[in-house]
């Protein structure tokens, strides 16, 4: 491949494993700090996904419009969505076993996909993209680049910053380091770990919702596509390691960075290249490259 | 087991299998009195049931959470349909034993690498083999990809010119599968009573102190895994024959939901259990699909499915089999579960 | 009378990361003998037992049974070959029965896990060794209550006969004492004199009137590092010892 295909294959691969990292890292930090596997995590991001579909006509009638209006409203009404669902379901799951997580989360993605179904039905729909992010860039020769791509990387790189400086510079980040390993620290810290929790949670849903509503408008809106943005997290989780926030970036990108050159390279082992490299992770580093505590 | 059995090994032999027998009874004779629909869905069910005793292995007996045991069950389909001549019917002798050894090599290969892992990796690993699998068949032209193939020739068992077992025939399928339902919960209970099941379950209760005692876990972890898939196998064949028909949905991550959720649903740890739960869910489904009762809310079935999993796991986490020996011990006899 | 070492360690050494756990530790166990390592919460006692018992690898030095090198064995191999260790947080099934604790820990010796047709409790070998190891530990009235319900100091018995019935030539305790109280102490110190002749036991154990009553010879560990080793007597006098570990209590030990 000539060197301006080969960029934009680059391109395309960091701005899905930057995408992946939204939700993966919620994930991990779930499951790092809660201690709660959750299935369900998926269908946060086909409920961001269908969000943007349905707020973008709303808000053009009621509020003239605005992506980032529209962007605004979605991520309140996540962390609001996140905060409930802790408050009345997830905060049962923690003494509970792992087989009895699993099957309550799943019964919720049988539940969200059943909602989704009687609200938007099962057809696939197109998001729109904001105007003036519509067009590309040329990258010499024929080819070029669409701006709301970059535009998709930015966004994920200035949030995966954020996450790095809360976690790294303030007292919630330092409850959260500890939290990974330790409850009773959490507690020395001064901080109420039933709030930790519902902040975690809730960002961790406001983050998966993000992600599916900045696919949108590339990806449609399209039924069970929570699921497959699962299973790839799960991957991403178990190369990264749990709980590790840089595990999960480093793993988002290797993860995209396979699946993206194997569709070019090797389109007919394409789905299954990222499972292989799974495999290999398991047989050197069962416990993921970047295991906490 | 030793948690579960120490309640029953004391109950006498005669009163522990006669409830069994007369569930085998029941069953043997369903096909004179039931409709055809609904004996067809009883042998739907009976598949399952083996499908969910064989992950009971390793869920209940070993305490390993699986999330991909449908791609035993796939594969196996797969394996019979791809391994079977168009025109003349398939031997039993060769067939059986060829789907369910590549099944039980993908289960080496998935187990060996899986079972590096625990706890929650264990989960998310074997659900993403699983998918993996999926997608071996979803997206090559190997076996139809998403539309799936046929396997229009029943196999049989034939001696010489003579046919012993003609698995195309709706009635000996079905007592081949009640046969095979009944061998498995027997090879299971075995392997419950043995040695082998006796270390399982130790491994389930604390595996580093059966480390420190000199058993190495990971042989039998695997072992049972291995053995798991290739019962999951026998399902899947049966499957294949009775559908005459498989698609990649049948080893999609749903399937492997659904298996779990009928251990949970009758209770995990005992083998009535998983069969019960196998007879429960496919009622609910039943129920919640039927059309005379929802109207056209039935399409949205795995809505009210869902709300009925989050509640049976949070009301009742041991399943009906533990339900059903409360209300024993409240003096209420009560039949048992099939 | 020489002295018939069983277990040999070598300059052990164990680090997490940058954290030192077992720095360079030597020593032997020799059958008719209580040797007890004593140290402060985090001196390295319970990891130099993992390390012995192959539970952790060690990241330098030799361990060796009956004269064999076994440091790259995993720890099921090292305790088929004689080395038991009891756990200082009670590691016992508490659904079974002690009989079916001690019968499947005995089974260990006897696996077969190919025989699928014959009932486990039916293997006489196994339910033998049970029985020898729990009258050995003084639960033989108890054989038939379930784990789960037995009392504290019972339960820390029924942790040292679920060593026994895999047949260890070595013995390695963490904390048997742990918790009891003086009827309960007193009971497991007899049990481990009358276990002193034919094994070689290694007693990591903090109530100091018990191990200077008990130790044949007493290693003292500080940061992950022997920083003496001797027999009780010298040990007490040690001012080394005293300053780093006994402290000012050492004047207030009773004579042994």
């Amino acid at each position: 491949m000539d060197l301006a295909v080969f960029l934009v294959q680059c391109l395309n691969a960091v701005q899905y494993g930057l995408l992946l990292f939204l939700v993966a890292s919620g994930l991990t930090l779930i499951f790092g700090i809660l201690g709660v596997i959750n299935l369900a995590h998926g269908s946060f991001y086909m409920i961001g996904a269908y969000l943007a579909y349905a707020l973008a006509p709303w808000t053009a009638a009621h509020l003239g419009g605005g992506f980032f209006t529209a962007m605004a409203i979605g991520l309140t009404l996540s962390v609001v969505f996140g905060y409930l669902l802790e408050w009345g379901f997830v905060s049962y799951l923690y003494r509970r076993e792992h087989l009895q997580q699993v099957l309550m989360t799943y019964g919720l993605i049988l539940v969200f996909e059943e909602l989704r179904s009687i609200l938007a039905g099962d057809d696939v729909h197109g998001v729109a993209m904001p105007a003036w992010l519509a067009g590309s860039i040329p990258l010499g020769g024929v080819m070029t680049y669409p701006i709301y791509r970059l535009f998709m990387s930015g966004v994920c790189v200035a949030v995966a910053l954020g996450l790095y400086a809360v976690i790294a510079r303030t007292r919630l980040g330092m409850a959260i380091r500890a939290g990974a390993s330790n409850r009773e620290m959490v507690q020395a810290l001064g901080v109420d770990v039933r709030l930790l929790y519902r902040v975690v949670f809730a960002a961790g849903v406001a983050l998966a919702v993000l992600a599916g509503m900045l696919a949108a408008p590339v990806s449609s809106v399209y039924p069970g596509m929570g699921n497959q943005v699962l299973i790839i997290s799960f991957v991403v989780v178990v190369i990264g390691g749990i709980g590790s926030i840089r595990g999960a970036l480093l793993a988002s990108l290797l993860v995209a960075f396979v699946d993206t050159f194997g569709n070019v390279l090797v389109p007919q082992a394409a789905g299954v290249l990222v499972y292989v490299l799974m495999a290999m992770i398991l047989l050197w580093r069962p416990e993921g490259l970047f295991r906490t505590g | 087991m030793l948690t579960h059995a120490n309640g029953r090994r004391g109950a006498p032999l005669a009163r522990r299998v006669a409830p069994l027998v007369a569930a085998a009874a029941v069953l043997a004779a369903f096909p004179y009195v039931g409709g055809r629909f609904y004996v067809d869905l009883v042998l739907t069910t009976m598949i399952l049931a083996v499908f969910a005793l064989s992950l009971e292995l390793i869920v209940g007996e070993t305490g390993l959470v699986s999330f991909g045991h449908a791609a035993f069950f796939g594969i196996a389909a797969y394996a019979t349909t791809l391994l079977s001549p168009g025109a003349t019917p398939p031997s039993l002798v060769w067939l059986l034993p060829a789907a369910l050894a590549i099944t039980a090599l993908a289960a080496l290969v998935i187990g060996a690498l899986s079972l590096r892992t625990r706890g929650v990796y264990f989960i998310m690993v074997t659900l993403a083999f699983a998918q993996m699998a999926y997608y071996v068949f979803h997206d090559t032209r190997l076996a139809g990809g998403s539309d799936g193939i046929y396997l229009s020739v029943k196999p049989v068992l034939a001696l010489g010119s003579i046919t012993l077992l003609d698995l195309g025939d709706a009635h000996t399928l079905y007592y081949a599968t009640l046969a095979t339902l009944a061998g498995v919960y027997v090879l299971l209970a075995l392997i419950h009573r043995s040695r082998f099941g006796h270390a399982l379950n130790g491994i389930r209760a604390n595996e580093r102190r059966m480390r420190a005692a000199g058993f190495s876990t990971y042989p039998y972890k695997l072992a049972a895994f291995v053995l798991a898939g290739t019962l999951a196998g026998i399902a899947g064949f049966l499957h294949a024959v009775k559908d005459g028909f498989v698609n990649p949905e049948i080893l999609a991550w749903h399937q492997s939901g659904t298996v779990l959720l009928m251990l949970i649903l009758g209770g995990v740890g005992s083998l009535r259990g998983a069969v019960a739960g196998a007879f429960l869910f496919v009622m609910l489904k039943e129920l919640f699909q039927s059309e005379a009762i929802f109207g056209g809310f039935a399409r949205h079935w795995q809505l009210p499915l869902g709300l009925t999993i989050i509640a049976c796991v949070a009301l009742m986490p041991k399943g009906v089999a533990a339900l059903s020996s409360q209300l024993r011990r409240a003096q209420a006899p009560l039949p048992d579960a099939p | 009378m020489p002295l018939d070492v069983l277990l040999r360690a070598e300059d052990v050494s164990r680090r997490f990361g940058g954290l030192v756990a077992v720095d360079h530790v030597s020593l032997t166990l020799a059958r008719d003998e209580v040797h007890a390592v004593i140290g402060t919460n985090g001196a390295g006692k319970s990891t130099l037992i993992d390390v012995l018992a192959g539970e952790l690898a060690a990241s330098g030095g030799r361990v060796e049974l009956h004269g064999r090198d076994i440091t790259g064995w995993a720890q099921p191999r090292r305790a088929r070959a004689g080395v038991g260790r009891s756990y200082q947080r009670t590691t016992i099934f508490a659904h079974a029965t002690v009989l079916e604790n001690c019968r499947l820990a005995a089974q260990a010796r006897a696996q077969r896990p190919l025989a699928l047709w014959a009932a486990a409790d039916a293997c006489g070998e196994s339910r033998r060794l049970a029985e020898c190891a729990i009258a050995q530990a003084g639960l033989g009235e108890h054989a038939l209550r379930t784990a789960g319900t037995l009392a504290h100091g019972q339960k820390r018995q029924l942790e040292i006969a679920m060593c026994l019935a895999t047949e260890p030539s070595v013995l390695l305790l963490d904390e048997p004492l742990a918790g009891m109280g003086p009827e309960e102490t007193e009971r497991m110190l007899q049990l481990l004199a009358a276990l002193r002749p034919r094994h070689a036991i290694l007693l990591v154990e903090h109530d100091m009137d018990a191990v200077f009553r008990i130790a044949d010879r007493v290693t003292v560990m500080v940061n992950g590092a022997v920083i003496a080793s001797g027999d009780p007597g010298a040990i007490r006098a040690n001012t080394e010892v005293q300053a780093a570990y006994l402290g000012r209590d050492a004047d207030a030990a009773p004579a042994g």
